[in-house]
Order: C-alpha cells, then sequence, then structure tokens
C-alpha cells in the first residue's frame, strides 16, 4: 500500500485542486473562445490517444484484440450503452482466444 | 440543517440515483481493471472514493502500474480532468449569491460530468444542500462498484482476465464514437490525437519519451487544432 500512497495523494490532490480553484476564487467567467473550445475538447483528444494504439494489443494478442476492436466500434456506432460495448468486446476477444487455441 | 435543506438534500438524493446506477458499471470495470493490471484492491477503492473521476483514474493506473514519475502523474491529471475546471467555472455563476468558501470547496469535490450536468440544467440558483444530496449516491455506487469488480476479477481464472483488458477501451470507443459520428469536429480531433498516439508509439523506439507525456502532447495538439479549426459557439460544453 505505501509505494501507492504518493501516487493516490497526488492524484486526489491535483484532480481536487482543479475542480476547487475556479469555483472558490473566480467570479467572472472566461472570455476565449480558444480556451472554452480547447477545454470542450480536451475529454476527446485524450480518450482517442489513450485507445489508440493500446486497445490493438489489449487482449493478449493481435488477432483476438484486432477482432474484439471491430465488435466494439460497431456497437459503439449503433450507439450501445458502455456497459454492453465493453462487455461484447470482452466476450469477442475471450471467444476469439478459444477459436485460436483449437 | 433546517426544514428547507432538509428537502433540498433529499431532491438532490433522488435525483443522484440514475447517476449513481450509472456509475456502479462503470467502476466496476475499473475494479476489475486495477486488478487485472496488479494493483491491490484497497488501493483502487481508496483511489476512486478521492479522485471520483473515469478517465483520469484509468490513466493513472497505467501510470502507477509502470510507477512512472510523479511529474507525469501530476501534468496527466492535469490535462485529463481539466474539463472540469470550466465546470467548476460554470457553476460559480450557478450557484446562490453569497455562497459561503467552505461550501464552495465541499461542492467542488463532486464536480463530475454527469453531476456537473444535472446541476447545471436547473433553473433555480444552486443551493450546497441540493448539490451535497445529488453528489452523495454517485460517490457511493462509484465507491462500492470499484470494490465489487476488483473483488470479483480476483475470483477469475487467467484466460477470462485477459479478455477483461479490453473492457476499458470498449468503453472509451462508446464514450468518443457516438459523438464523432454526429460532429466532424469531434471526429477529426479524435482521429487526430489517434494517429499522434500510433506515430509516438512506432517512433518510441528512436524518442526517448513516457508514455504519460506522449500522451499530453498528443492531448494538446489535437485539442488545440480542434480549438482553432472549429471553435465552438457560447455554451456548448458540456
Amino acid at each position: 500500500m505505501s509505494e501507492y500512497f504518493p501516487y493516490i495523494i497526488i492524484m486526489a490532490g491535483v484532480t481536487y485542486l482543479i475542480r476547487m480553484i475556479p469555483l472558490t476564487c473566480f467570479q467572472k467567467e472566461l472570455k476565449s473562445p480558444f480556451i472554452q473550445s480547447f477545454l470542450y475538447y480536451v475529454p476527446y483528444a485524450v480518450l482517442g490517444a489513450m485507445t489508440f494504439p493500446a486497445v490493438f494489443t489489449s487482449a493478449g494478442d493481435l488477432i483476438s484484440s484486432l477482432t474484439a476492436t471491430l465488435v466494439a466500434c460497431l456497437l459503439a456506432y449503433k450507439e450501445k450503452s458502455l456497459l454492453i460495448v465493453a462487455s461484447f468486446a470482452c466476450l469477442c476477444a475471450y471467444v476469439t482466444n478459444l477459436i485460436l487455441m483449437l | 440543517m433546517d426544514k428547507q435543506n432538509t428537502l433540498r438534500f433529499q431532491n438532490g438524493l433522488k435525483d443522484g440515483i440514475p447517476i449513481a446506477l450509472g456509475y456502479l458499471s462503470v467502476s466496476f470495470t475499473f475494479g476489475l481493471t486495477a486488478i487485472s493490471m496488479g494493483i491491490p484492491l484497497e488501493v483502487a477503492v481508496v483511489i476512486s472514493l478521492t479522485n471520483l473521476t473515469s478517465a483520469g483514474q484509468f490513466a493513472a493506473l497505467e501510470l502507477i502500474a509502470i510507477f512512472s514519475s510523479y511529474t507525469e502523474m501530476i501534468f496527466t491529471q492535469l490535462l485529463i480532468n481539466l474539463r472540469y475546471a470550466l465546470m467548476s467555472l460554470s457553476l460559480s455563476q450557478k450557484v446562490e449569491k453569497n455562497m459561503p468558501t467552505h461550501q464552495r470547496m465541499l461542492m467542488s469535490y463532486g464536480i463530475t460530468d454527469e453531476i456537473f450536468a444535472l446541476a447545471a440544467a436547473k433553473e433555480q440558483p444552486l443551493t450546497c444542500a441540493y448539490f451535497c444530496g445529488l453528489m452523495l449516491l454517485p460517490i457511493c455506487g462509484w465507491t462500492f462498484g470499484t470494490w465489487l469488480g476488483g473483488a470479483t476479477t480476483t475470483l477469475m481464472p487467467d484466460d477470462i482476465r485477459s479478455a477483461m483488458g479490453i473492457a476499458i477501451y470498449g468503453m472509451f470507443l462508446a464514450i468518443i464514437i457516438p459523438p464523432a459520428k454526429k460532429q466532424t469536429a469531434i471526429r477529426n480531433v479524435v482521429l487526430l490525437a489517434a494517429v499522434l498516439s500510433c506515430l509516438m508509439e512506432i517512433l518510441s523506439s528512436f524518442l526517448s519519451i513516457s508514455g504519460g507525456f506522449a500522451l499530453i502532447l498528443c492531448t494538446l495538439v489535437a485539442a488545440a487544432f480542434g480549438a482553432w479549426r472549429y471553435p465552438i459557439q457560447k455554451e456548448n460544453s458540456r
């Protein structure tokens, strides 16, 4: 536990300060459209960069990961819920792995 | 707490129920991802209770698993959670007049995408009592779901756990693909970030750049590109 402690403190501290400082300090709204737009796109950029290329090797080997990624993309495109997409991706990876082992 | 505040608190609790249910399933995935990456269950639960954020926690798992530097952790969290600053700022315009600082500091802990969305949609000025009611159940759901996910995973055989590794990315895809389908701007930002990230991975054998900083770099460039190329109209942010 102790080796994880600094990480937890840092994460929690940084995340809290981000949430706390504007609400307690700022009384005026940010005017810059660039900053507003930037903040709006940040979550998408982060998720895009985090997902690729990591997803291609996330389920062990390349083939089962690729198959599962394809299934996940299709389900996400059909706007299924987070839980459905995640579960079917896992199931698909598992089944593909089983078939490959035959 | 006087009668009016009790009522506000109860209203908040009620509004928080659907968020809590949603969080239960997402944090379940967080719990099992943490365990599958070799992070102890109690650490995962404490992370959930103290951070209350999905993308930031998932990114942190990867950093903790490889024991990366504290600097990387600070910058990754700062960047991923920067959107909360915008929500916090927006709430600062929405709270009732003369709200004392300690109430603002208490509320800040509960600012998440979903809680913010609900609170921001309210007509009346935001009270601390309502907001605290609103965030209580989601906090419980988030923390309990993490424990449940982690505890379940510990009992699972290896091949199932390995297949579970893709769960988090499945979730990410489910978050980014629907809006990317509808908005060209989001689609291009996601694509740019993905392409940059793949390039970084390919180049990682030549450049000595760590995963955490690569993520920050990709994000900065892609989000700045989006802001420059497709500036949003006012109050478009969620």
